[in-house]
């Protein structure tokens, strides 16, 4: 389309790593070549996870000129879907299920249990930026219920300990990375 | 009998993997394609003989829905999955897709075959991270063994299937909704007609069926449509996957012949948590009105019978809600899902969904008014039949089933203050 | 198509096969309410107000979506449907504000309209109400989106008729909202249509905000004056201040739209300073004087002048809104006085092609075929800045036909080219010669002998040939020059080529000229080569002639040559040289008062009636909508009564209507007369120095939209289309 005189498509490669551009073509393969829209989705998503969970303005503009579509088509997109996030949150979110199913086996002690653990509210993050508490819809894992999801894997079946446990891998995770930062500093 | 038809490879090892799925006669309907001993009208006559219904809510009849692709019109045509699966109460795709992934890649492969179709696309919702990588290695796996890719089985037919993830929108389960969201679109229903048969995935003629319906094909063929109708009853052939939860002490999914007892699937999940009272069931999702245990223990579980009961079989979700349950609770968290998750399209959706659910939290909050119940029933009423895609309905039958059924515990907190059953 | 039988609220009708009720119904003034149904758009089907009762269908169906079919029947007022469509009114009204009293849009909304009929007294919303922050979207378009109902008609107008996507809705259910992407201005030159579109108070005119309620603005018909269109109008207003300009649907020239100049433009009588009385430069001082002795001023410097150089030493230059009438005065008030030095083509360089071609210049075809040809092919043309509606119209060809461009610069296209020349700014004529050459290659018989050894030696490509091929394929195919080939140096050339290619692939052409007249100025006569309708004149000076070499008197009508034309500084030093210059002018303000030393107030748009001639040749009279303020006079008039000082005979005119009727028994009697080329012009050298680098900008083609203040906010006023940095001079 000649609609957009867009010649950018290197923006979007000077701000992530030559292995989140791979994903994205990935994606752009699965579908004819003359439909630039299809990997929209697609393409925000691993842009957010490029960027610490959440999408800025200048990386949905530059995904929209990566991809050759207007700027608003993302920013639509962007918008539409609960899984992104256009404001700043936590390293890891945690999506908590409160729909019927979980709320029937106790959803409401689960986030309890959270917000006493991280001291925060549901919606927000700590202040150190590693956690955000989120409530979602159905996540259909009603069996396992009651339920959540960070990091791309679900935890089914909660009780307390579980959800320490959930905590504490996290926390165990970051101090790892952190080490590796320390260690990359010094070389 | 359970575990017969899509959960067939549950009892092995890793029964997600290709060989398990060959070792229960996975990928022998395919072959028998291949070998000419099945052609495009006896899989049609199969599949109508079957009594297949479709599996993600609305229960058309597969068969007929195939027969209505243009198989012999030029050019591209798509076939769809619609592995969505975000009908609160519902989890029985995501066990497809884990643990045998494969019965729904020879489903859609077949499908392909018929539709004169080479390309499809398995959408399946946001978050399904662990089964898309089951399905992508389970892709592998097939084109190695060239199930899938060019000439399949030596044969003319060439099909490519792909993965695609949503982002967090349950309205993208709606048939057009997904197909706009395939095209990298906001999940907004389209007006039908025309329907996706004709007008699908980037104008072009699409077929699209749940997880579960595709994933019953290979069986059917192998076993025979009439194998499969006898396994339920008739107009609902098969077994059909329940997945149960709530208030019961084993819950998860439960393949059974279709016209089973609500009694034995309640003892299937262990009975109601606790030894408690049963004291209602959503029998289909979310979407369908809540049955009083009397009504319900009556019930068998098909299509017609709980159809006939006013409620609906849907997707198969089954909620179980013991007797200490607070139906206006049950009630607002249902008209809030619908409300979070209306595409924002059409007026009565958009507006009326909203205004449910801000009623029945007013409602729970203790500021209830006399009038709000009938204003409730009104409303929802008014949204009935009035949008363009069936998401309207979903959230107004719901709605207008708990007055229904349990008036008196809205009229009860609106004039005390609290809960019947909660105090 | 078919037809099939319906009956709708008991009228029979008979309807086209696949269109929708709604349709049907409109067509037999039957009105069902809607909101996003628009006939213009795609159907949404999404805001559900158009619900009707169908026989034998268990619910009401949307009637915008609906298909008619043999036999059905239709209830618009059935219980059924009423109850259908009262209910959706509730829903869109439990979150509007009902703030009708302070909204732009009272009086006219079709919420509103609609609420009184439908609306219960009593809302049983009790529910907080929605808030939508608002949005600031550009100088041009004011958003109140808490007011906004959702029927994304604005969205699919930009998706669909521009082909810009500016506008989307973002978010999802109650929280979707309608706006740009974060709050990006709005930028395509047609962007202002949404504030017709938008059927409630959500986008309004930015510059007519809280100026006038509805109810009290009375409506004159007119004509825009800002492209070679001729788009009808209706100017609004108010105890005579123009409150705002609305388009005039007119199916064959503006359809329903306007361009954001036509409708703006307005601004310009208020925002600029106007002259109010005549004035006289005494040793270098403005002084404000009565008519009569203005006039007899200018017209004893006018006989001086002419008189002492025999006609050479004196000229007019026509601006680009002057109306027909004005030219026609103006050329024959000189003529008779003794000069032919009358031109209102300041921007061209090329006058060979003078004395032949038609008498009017423009399209030779319907403006509406556009919307259907198989192949066009743009040479010069920059549509979109240009005529920005016509660019609407390529673009609903390419649908299924193919557009294809010869542009030395890299336009700006909102369709999809299917082939794309760019050459370098003084090889467009031989570029486009290698066209005509393939197209001679495909189809050897057509051309004759002259023209065959002209195009000897050229080469095509490839490339060359698609294009000559998708013009003969075309069942229906068309050339269209712009304004770029007519300020080129080889004009001439390329118009022949055009004409000529045109013919062997038996295509219509059409040459889009630059201003709102210009083929009303060239019947009227404002040539040197020509008078009016074609009659025979001696040559006179040709705008650049009397722009570039100087002349002792110079008359401007609504002409600003030190910013318009190409030889802006030229122009401004000659003037400023003049033994004396008479300015008949609107404004007060710019350079004119530098270098005039009389100026004559004349009143300006919409307050003259007058008569366009468009570019497919239509002739478009129109009233004065409101009255020229102080004591500013019709330039018709002045020109006439200048023409009595001057001791001219036969200007004895009464009303504008007998000048233009004069002029048109003329035209009649002669016709559109071509006198054909025999031989093709030569094939010029042209060095790039020479090319033309810059046209003018979209919102500097005239006085009057010069002074148009939020246009000049717009970034399409900084951001010229054709600027330098995009002409190739590669
Ligand atoms: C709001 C809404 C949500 C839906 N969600 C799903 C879903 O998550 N999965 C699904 O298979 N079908 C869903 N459907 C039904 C589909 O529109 C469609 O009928 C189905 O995918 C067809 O497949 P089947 O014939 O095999 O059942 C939904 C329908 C609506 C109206
Ligand atoms: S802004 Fe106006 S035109 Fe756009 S969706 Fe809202 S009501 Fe419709
Ligand atoms: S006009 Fe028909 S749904 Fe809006």
């Amino acid at each position: 389309m000649t609609d957009f005189n867009y010649d950018q498509t290197l923006h979007l490669k000077n701000l992530l790593s030559p292995d989140a551009i791979a994903e994205i073509d990935g994606w752009i393969k699965k579908y004819p070549p003359e439909r630039k829209r299809p990997p929209i989705i697609a393409a925000l998503k691993v842009v957010q996870e490029h960027n610490g969970n959440y999408l800025t303005e200048e990386l949905m503009q530059a995904v929209a000129e990566y991809l050759d579509v207007p700027h608003i088509a993302v920013y639509e997109v962007a918008t539409f879907y609960s899984m992104f996030h256009l404001n700043e949150v936590g390293k890891h979110v945690i999506s908590v299920c409160n729909n019927i199913s979980c709320s029937l086996r106790g959803a409401d002690k689960v986030i309890e249990h959270l917000q006493n653990r991280l001291n925060i509210k549901v919606g927000e993050t700590t202040d150190d930026g590693v956690y955000t508490i989120k409530t979602v819809e159905c996540m259909a894992a009603c069996g396992g219920a009651p339920m959540l999801e960070v990091d791309k894997v679900y935890h089914e079946n909660l009780t307390e300990e579980k959800i320490d446990q959930i905590l504490s891998d996290i926390a165990a995770v970051e101090l790892n990375s952190k080490e590796m930062s320390n260690v990359e500093a010094k070389d | 009998m359970a575990n017969e038809v899509c959960f067939r490879t549950l009892h092995l090892d890793t029964p997600w993997s290709i060989d398990a799925y060959e070792s229960v006669g996975g990928y022998s309907s395919l072959k028998k394609i291949a070998a000419g001993e099945l052609c495009y009208d006896t899989i049609i006559d199969e599949l109508k003989l079957s009594a297949l219904r479709g599996r993600g809510g609305a229960g058309f009849p597969t068969g007929l829905k195939w027969s209505f692709m243009p198989r012999n019109m030029p050019g591209q045509k798509y076939v769809v999955c619609n592995s969505d699966e975000g009908e609160p109460g519902t989890f029985k795709d995501r066990d497809i897709l884990r643990y045998n992934p494969h019965q729904l890649i020879e489903g859609m492969i077949i499908a392909g075959y018929v539709m004169n179709a080479t390309v499809g696309y398995n959408y399946m919702r946001g978050e399904f991270y662990e089964p898309f990588a089951r399905m992508e290695a389970a892709i592998a796996e097939a084109k190695e063994r060239n199930y899938l890719g060019d000439n399949i089985l030596g044969m003319d037919f060439n099909f490519e299937l792909h993965n695609h993830l949503g982002a967090g929108a349950y309205i993208c389960g709606e048939e057009t909704a997904l197909i706009e969201s395939i095209e990298g679109k906001k999940g907004q229903p389209r007006f039908k007609p025309p329907f996706p048969a004709n007008y699908g995935v980037f104008g072009r003629p699409t077929n699209v069926n749940n997880t579960e319906s595709y994933a019953s094909v290979p069986a059917i063929l192998q076993h025979g449509g009439q194998w499969f109708l006898k396994l339920g009853k008739p107009n609902n052939g098969g077994t059909k996957i329940f997945s149960v939860s709530g208030h019961v002490n084993n819950p998860g999914n439960f393949e059974i012949n279709m016209g089973t007892p609500f009694k034995d699937l309640l003892e299937l999940a262990g009975g109601v948590l606790g030894g408690k009272q049963l004291k209602a069931v959503i029998p289909g999702g979310s979407s369908s009105p809540v049955l009083p245990a009397d009504i319900m223990m009556d019930l068998t579980m098909d299509y017609d019978s709980i159809g006939k009961a006013g409620s609906m079989l849907g997707s198969g979700a089954v909620m179980v809600l013991d007797e200490n349950t607070c139906m206006v609770e049950v009630a607002a968290i249902t008209a809030h899902f619908y409300y979070e998750e209306s595409c924002g399209q059409c007026s009565p959706c958009r507006e009326g969904t909203g205004w449910m659910s801000r009623v029945i939290h007013r409602i729970l909050k203790g500021d209830g008014r006399a009038e709000d119940l009938d204003n409730l029933d009104r409303v929802a009423g008014n949204i009935m039949g009035r949008t363009i895609c069936a998401l309207g309905d979903a959230a107004a039958m719901p709605v207008q089933g708990f007055l229904k059924h349990f008036r008196h515990e809205f009229e009860y907190m609106i004039e005390h203050k609290r809960s019947m059953v909660k105090g | 198509m078919g037809k099939v039988h319906i009956e709708i609220d008991g009228q029979k009708l008979e309807a086209e096969v696949g269109s929708m009720i709604i349709e049907v119904a409109d067509k037999a003034d039957i009105y069902i309410p809607r909101f996003c149904y628009h006939k213009k758009l795609s159907v949404a089907a999404n805001c559900r107000m158009c619900m009707v009762d169908v026989a034998n269908l268990p619910k009401a169906v949307p009637a915008c979506a609906t298909p008619v079919a043999e036999g059905m029947v239709i209830d618009t007022r059935s219980q059924k449907a009423i109850n259908a469509q009262k209910a959706v009114m509730e829903f869109l009204l439990i979150n509007h504000p009902l703030d009708c009293p302070v909204c732009d849009q009272g009086g006219e909304c079709e919420l509103q309209d609609l609420s009184v009929g439908y609306g219960d007294d009593v809302s049983r919303f009790t529910e907080g109400k929605r808030v939508v922050k608002d949005k600031d979207i550009g100088p041009l378009i004011a958003t109140d989106m808490t007011r906004c109902i959702h029927c994304t008609r604005c969205v699919r107008f930009g998706q669909e008729i521009v082909g810009i996507r500016e506008f989307g809705a973002t978010g999802r259910g109650e929280h979707m909202e309608i706006g740009t992407y974060i709050e990006e201005t709005v930028e395509s030159e047609v962007s202002a249509n949404i504030i017709d579109l938008c059927p409630v108070g959500a986008l309004t005119a930015k510059p007519s905000q809280f100026k006038a309620r509805a109810w009290e603005l009375r409506q004159a018909p007119s004509i825009a004056a800002h492209d070679c269109l001729g788009s009808n109008i209706f100017v609004h207003h108010r105890r005579g201040e123009i409150i705002r300009v609305v388009p005039r649907e007119n199916e064959s020239i503006n359809e329903v739209w306007l361009s954001d100049r036509d409708r703006f433009s307005y601004q310009g009588l208020t925002e600029g300073a106007r002259l109010l009385n005549p004035r006289i430069k005494r040793n270098g001082e403005w002084e404000d004087c009565d008519w009569q002795t203005a006039l007899n001023l200018v017209a004893s410097e006018m006989k001086r002048i002419i008189g002492a150089s025999n006609g050479n030493d004196f000229g007019i230059l026509m601006g680009n809104n002057a109306t027909t009438e004005e030219s026609y005065l103006a050329q024959r008030m000189l003529r008779k006085a003794g000069s032919n030095n009358i031109d209102f083509r300041t921007r061209r360089r090329d006058y060979t092609g003078d004395g032949r071609g038609s008498v009017r210049s423009g399209m030779n075809f319907p403006m509406e075929n556009l919307d259907t040809m198989d192949a066009t092919l743009l040479i010069g043309a920059d549509l979109r800045h240009e005529q920005p509606l016509t660019a609407l119209r390529v673009r609903k060809s390419t649908g299924y036909g193919k557009a294809m461009a010869i542009n030395p610069f890299d336009g700006e296209y909102n369709f999809r080219l299917s082939n794309e020349l760019q050459p370098k700014s003084n090889m467009l004529a031989q570029e486009f010669a290698c066209v005509l050459a393939a197209a001679d290659a495909l189809r050897p018989e057509s051309l004759n002998a002259e023209a065959k050894e002209w195009l000897d030696g050229i080469e095509f490509n490839d490339e060359h040939k698609e294009i000559a091929q998708n013009l003969i394929d075309g069942e229906a195919s068309c050339i269209l020059m712009g304004v770029y080939v007519q300020e080129h140096p080889q004009a001439e050339t390329i118009n022949w080529l055009a004409e000529t290619l045109a013919s062997v692939t038996d295509s219509d052409w059409g040459y889009m000229t630059q201003g709102c007249n210009a083929a009303g100025n060239k019947i009227a006569g404002a040539v040197p080569c020509q008078s009016a309708a074609g009659g025979k004149s001696e040559q006179g000076k040709t705008a650049k002639e009397m722009l570039t070499e100087g002349l002792k008197g110079y008359m401007l009508v609504n002409c600003e040559p030190d910013v318009e034309s190409i030889w802006a500084e030229q122009a401004l030093q000659n003037l400023k040289d003049a033994e004396f210059v008479v300015a008949l002018t609107s404004f007060a303000d710019g350079r004119v008062p530098d270098y005039a030393n009389v100026m004559l107030p004349i009143a300006g748009c919409y307050e003259t009636s007058g008569t366009y001639i468009n570019v497919e040749g239509k002739w478009q009279s129109f009233a004065a909508a409101v009255k020229a303020p102080g004591e500013a006079r019709p330039g018709w008039k002045v020109l006439r009564v200048l023409a009595n000082l001057l001791d001219l005979s036969g200007f004895e005119y009464e009303s504008s209507l007998q000048v233009i009727n004069e002029l048109r028994e003329k035209f009649d009697a002669v016709g559109d007369v071509r006198v054909a080329r025999k031989v093709p012009p030569p094939m010029m050298v042209v060095n790039e120095q020479e090319t033309n680098r810059e046209c003018l900008g979209l919102y500097m083609v005239d006085p009057l939209v010069r002074r148009a203040g939020a246009l000049q906010k717009t970034p399409k006023a900084s951001t010229h289309p054709i600027s330098i940095s995009r002409v190739k001079t590669r």
